[in-house]
């Protein structure tokens, strides 16, 4: 399709039906029967079998004219490109528009307090009655559970097999009173993660994705989506959520609540980018100690940048060969963003004690210094992402496994 | 601006890369090392005349290819990575810049082609080593051009034929061109933990010195960033193959009943170090493109000589850790490397003085915009 094609066909469904003063979910509605909601999926289900390329000629279109898309925040992106994957059709059909519209919102239910890098071997139970499943256990670092609808969820439905053998994937209501939610406030104050209580929760037989016994294929396609996120970076809300009229204002609203969660995500990062002036503002660029910490952390940063940039332009170039992008960049955020709260320690000296509103670029700098221990953690720890980088890249041997075995045999926490 | 190499540049590497595995292996540079003047006549005139690489950066009209800093530097990283023993950097690429940048044009029509071909092997002298702002101190030359005193480290100083020189004069810095043996001109060699880069400490008396050309401070701090962003790229090439060969010895050596690689303390090690070598390339390469796009001063050279020095120090520090006592023996060959790392380390600025340039650069640049 060519852009033009695309320009003039989008134009005249925009012309036609958009108007500032719809609600967002009827505006949505329109997007998701004309297939301009997911013009990548396929035709059969809510998309236009477009290209990623022509995909992106629609976004830009959309952003050009400042046009309400899709929600797309948080973890309902994960549950939509599961389910396009994996699911049934009549799970295809019953899900995916509401996900489109933004009518349910969705939350990842994965991690347990037993099994945080180890995600397979998770312990909540799924037990199968006639009828339906049977979910009990824990799960934890939920965020957006508070508000969702449905969750993406992993279960153990076999505990005789080996730990990646017996897991299933479930689409979860969590409407229903055997599913319980509870904020998890952070040693930064902020409570962007849940916790999950799951007692006789039920989940109807449908509502299985893949195969009893597929849960960890499956799931790693949701992880896999999620890394992408992770590299892409979050949607910091469309250009449109400035204007105008009822859809806008429906729209603002929707961002700030999607958007809640990732508020302090900038400072877990380290805020290098503050640190020059921060240097000047208050004189520590004289000291000579300090600038060589900042020409250290600058060298860092540049050289992430640039590296990230390499890579990028050596696939466009069609070049072959791994490259150890992904863990790589990962663990060099974590040491940037270290290093980053380092440097704003000494600039800061003794002030670095204040928080609050009134402290240092209004709190910034404190909360980067009490946030960024959650880079080396979340999305993976730094140790597993060096263990990554060792095997699959270096090709270093494999540690050897206690884990094999039927799953109930295998020592864990308080077992 | 370039992000990547080309597909010529991709295949000239490859032809550079079989050279050295070929010409400088091991057993060659171990033979040279225990040598005076650390090199085989016979490969320098393969590598330049078949190659002709001594002239691959110089300019056309002066007997060289017109090529630039990142060819220039593929043929570095293939020579750090083997650890080549010769002249190259002293005559090629100090010598070579050094009459590219500071000469006129008389002297360049008549010395560039002798280095482009490699039949003149020069070495450039400069008094200070550590940063261009501290060049001509130690020699003097008066009005009729006759040269004193003494640079007490000079690359390759005992096999050159003819001594390029950056003296101090009555207002400024003067190019002078000196054959290695004229009157009062002394020179020693000295003992450097590299065996592999020779050096001598080069006295001059009363030497009576052609003079070739003026050494402004801004063209200065332009050969500095082009001959450091040169030496990065032979310090990845070396780091780089120290990680190569530290992870194949985990890989093979059992303790415990399994290979020492398997352990997590190991892996994480090598997983460090991998990613402060793709930094450390990229920000090498990265300098290498922007010496080629322009003659703009950025912090990017002195940000690749400050990180390639301290990845290469720390892929040797740990390339001998990794192989425990066998690691800290003359006959395992790690050492060769891990004294090479210490003296490039060292050589055109230790990091933390790039590291002060780099800010300077930076606190200018905001200061313009």
């Amino acid at each position: 399709m060519s852009h033009d094609w695309i320009s003039a066909e989008l134009g005249a469904f925009l012309d036609a039906e958009f108007s500032p003063d719809l609600s967002l979910v009827e505006w949505r509605r329109r997007l998701v029967s004309a297939g301009w909601a997911a013009p990548a999926w396929p035709a059969a289900y809510f998309g236009r079998d477009f290209s990623q390329a022509e995909a992106l000629v629609v976004s830009q279109i959309f952003a050009e004219r400042r046009i309400v898309g899709a929600a797309q925040v948080g973890p309902r992106r994960l549950a939509a490109e599961t389910i396009l994957a994996h699911g049934t059709p009549e799970q295809k059909q019953r899900y995916l528009p509401k996900i489109l519209t933004g009518e349910h919102a969705w939350c990842q239910l994965f991690s347990e307090p037993g099994s945080g890098s180890d995600l397979a071997g998770a312990s909540t139970r799924a037990d199968r009655k006639t009828d339906h499943w049977l979910i009990n256990g824990q799960k934890v670092w939920n965020t957006s559970a508070h508000h969702a609808d449905f969750g993406i969820l992993v279960a153990r439905s076999n505990w005789d097999l080996p730990k990646h053998q017996g897991l299933s994937y479930f689409l979860i209501d969590m409407r229903q009173p055997g599913v319980e939610v509870r904020p998890l406030k952070q040693m930064n104050g902020h409570a962007s993660f849940n916790e999950v209580f799951l007692t006789d929760a039920r989940v109807p037989l449908d509502d299985l994705v893949g195969d009893e016994g597929q849960g960890w294929a499956v799931a790693t396609t949701t992880l896999s989506i999620e890394r992408q996120g992770f590299a892409r970076g979050r949607s910091q809300g469309a250009p449109a959520a400035a204007s105008a009229g009822r859809v806008y204002e429906e729209l603002a609203r929707e961002l700030e609540i999607d958007n809640e969660p990732y508020t302090w995500y900038p400072q877990r990062e380290g805020r290098p980018d503050l640190i020059l002036q921060r240097a000047q503002e208050t004189g520590a660029i004289e000291n000579d100690a300090v600038r060589q910490e900042i020409a250290k952390l600058f060298c860092l940063t540049e050289a992430a940048r640039i590296s990230a940039g390499q890579v990028s332009a050596h696939q466009k170039s069609g070049g072959q060969g791994m490259l150890p992008a992904g863990s790589i960049g990962k663990l060099g955020a974590s040491v940037i963003a270290r290093k980053a709260a380092h440097v704003h320690t000494m600039i800061s000296g003794a002030s670095a004690m204040l928080s609050g509103p009134h402290s240092a670029v209004d709190g910034i700098i404190a909360e980067t210094l009490i946030s960024v221990p959650a880079i080396s953690i979340a999305g993976g720890t730094d140790e597993i992402q060096r263990n990554i980088i060792a095997e699959r890249v270096l090709g270093m041997p494999k540690e050897q496994r206690m884990d094999t075995g039927p799953f109930r045999d295998i020592p864990r926490n308080g077992h | 601006m370039q992000a990547v190499l080309s597909d010529d540049q991709v295949q000239f590497k490859q032809v550079v890369h079989r050279f050295f595995d070929t010409h400088s292996s091991t057993t060659a540079v171990r033979q040279l090392a225990e040598t005076e003047t650390g090199f085989d006549p016979l490969v320098w005139s393969q590598l330049s005349e078949t190659l002709g690489l001594p002239g691959t950066h110089l300019s056309e009209q002066y007997g060289g290819h017109g090529f630039g800093p990142v060819e220039l530097g593929i043929i570095l990283e293939e020579m750090g990575r083997t650890l080549y023993c010769g002249p190259f950097f002293s005559s090629a690429v100090m010598a070579g810049y050094a009459l590219e940048l500071f000469a006129d044009e008389a002297a360049k029509i008549q010395r560039l082609p002798q280095i482009a071909d490699g039949s003149i092997r020069a070495t450039l002298i400069l008094d200070d080593l550590n940063q261009p702002s501290q060049v001509g101190r130690l020699i003097e030359a008066n009005q009729v051009g006759a040269l004193t005193g003494s640079a007490p480290i000079v690359l390759d100083g005992c096999s050159a034929d003819v001594f390029i020189i950056v003296a101090r004069e009555d207002s400024g810095l003067g190019l002078y061109a000196l054959a290695a043996n004229a009157q009062g001109v002394e020179v020693l060699a000295q003992e450097s933990i590299d065996m592999t880069r020779k050096v001598a400490r080069v006295s001059l008396h009363q030497s009576a010195g052609t003079r070739i050309g003026t050494v402004t401070q801004k063209a200065l701090n332009r050969f500095w960033d082009l001959v450091s962003v040169a030496l990065a790229h032979e310090m990845i090439g070396g780091a780089a193959r120290l990680l190569d060969e530290t992870v194949e010895y985990t890989k093979g050596r059992y303790q415990f009943g399994r290979p020492i690689g398997s352990f997590q303390a190991l892996k994480h090690r090598c997983a460090d170090l991998l990613m402060s070598l793709e930094f450390a390339k990229a920000a090498t390469h990265h300098a290498g493109f922007c010496l080629a796009a322009s003659d703009q001063e950025t912090v990017y050279p002195s940000m690749a000589k400050a990180m390639a020095a301290d990845c290469f120090m720390d892929m040797a520090r740990a390339a001998i850790q990794l192989r425990g006592g066998i690691g800290f023996t003359w006959e395992n060959d790690t050492h060769l490397w891990f004294k090479r790392a210490k003296c490039d380390e060292v050589l055109l600025g230790a990091p933390h003085r790039h590291r002060a340039r780099m800010i300077d650069i930076l606190q200018e640049t905001q200061h313009v915009a």
